[in-house]
């Protein structure tokens, strides 16, 4: 199943992808189109000049029980959501969303700035912006 | 380079058929009606909208999140701007009666069944 190099260059990065797949061979994903790549929560990630913006889809949960952690370069966001209770004498008819602890990890890139990393929750949405080092970022030089 | 809010407008104004994701839900009926809870994040309260046309229900919204200027996804496995999915009711369902709630992004909805079909105990009379 697994044709790796036995002398991996980048450690961190197969551990991450050892990690991702230990994850997805243990853990139910329901099989949602478009949402289930990945697992719960679904994660989109984009960039500009200034920062990385992560965007965690993680509805129905509270804010306060959402842990998002930087370690060397590696973001990592956890947390549990709960099941709806069901009312005794209750059918389920569908049970797709889903329900349990959950991991997510993104590497950062080399001129993050873990020290200044914002977190906000709207909508079900994490919204995670994460800027760059001002001396990683484009400037324009003057000349003389 | 593109950018991304150009797209969201595109496909915004492009036909009501157009693909949506598929949210999530889930479907809990007991003896007074029938539950669904959606996942929906990303979507506004105001971007939501929720139609029953006979007994067809279905549910939209449109995802809205902050995106800053000149942004360039990199990774996306929310790969479109909206949802929606639809369910046929059946008759003894009270659509009239339909309450929501949406928080977080999920949406809960709760379709009573009408009052004559309820359950009830039939009594058996003798002759």
């Amino acid at each position: 199943m697994y044709y790796g190099s036995l002398f991996p260059r980048d450690l961190f990065a197969e551990l991450d992808r050892l990690q991702r797949d230990m994850q997805q061979a243990f853990e139910f994903f329901p099989s949602i189109r478009g949402l289930a790549r990945g697992g719960f929560p679904a994660m989109n990630v984009g960039s500009t000049p200034k920062s990385v913006e992560i965007y965690v889809f993680a509805p129905g949960i509270d804010p306060s029980a959402i842990d998002v952690q930087v370690e060397r370069g590696v973001l990592t966001i956890a947390g549990e959501r709960k099941a709806e209770e069901i009312p005794e004498q209750a059918t389920v008819h569908i049970d797709e969303r889903y329900a349990g602890r959950f991991r997510r990890v993104v590497t950062l890139p080399d001129d993050a700035d873990a020290n200044a990393i914002g977190a906000k929750y709207r909508d079900g949405v994490l919204h995670i912006s994460v800027p760059r080092k001002e001396a990683a970022q484009p400037r324009r030089i003057a000349i003389q | 380079m593109t950018e991304p809010t150009a797209v969201t407008k595109k496909t915004e104004e492009a036909a009501r058929s157009e693909a949506a994701l598929l949210p999530p839900v889930d479907v809990i009926e007991d003896a007074g009606g029938i539950t669904l809870y959606a996942d929906l994040p990303g979507v506004p309260k105001d971007k939501l909208s929720l139609q029953i046309d006979a007994d067809t229900l279905t549910l939209e919204g449109e995802i809205s999140l902050d995106m800053p200027e000149g942004m360039e996804a990199t990774h996306a496995e929310v790969s479109r701007p909206r949802y929606r999915r639809t369910f046929t009711l059946s008759k003894e369902l009270d659509s009239g009666k339909v309450s929501a709630e949406f928080n977080h992004g999920v949406l809960k909805l709760r379709i009573p069944k009408a009052e004559h079909a309820q359950p009830r105990r039939i009594e058996v009379k003798v002759a």
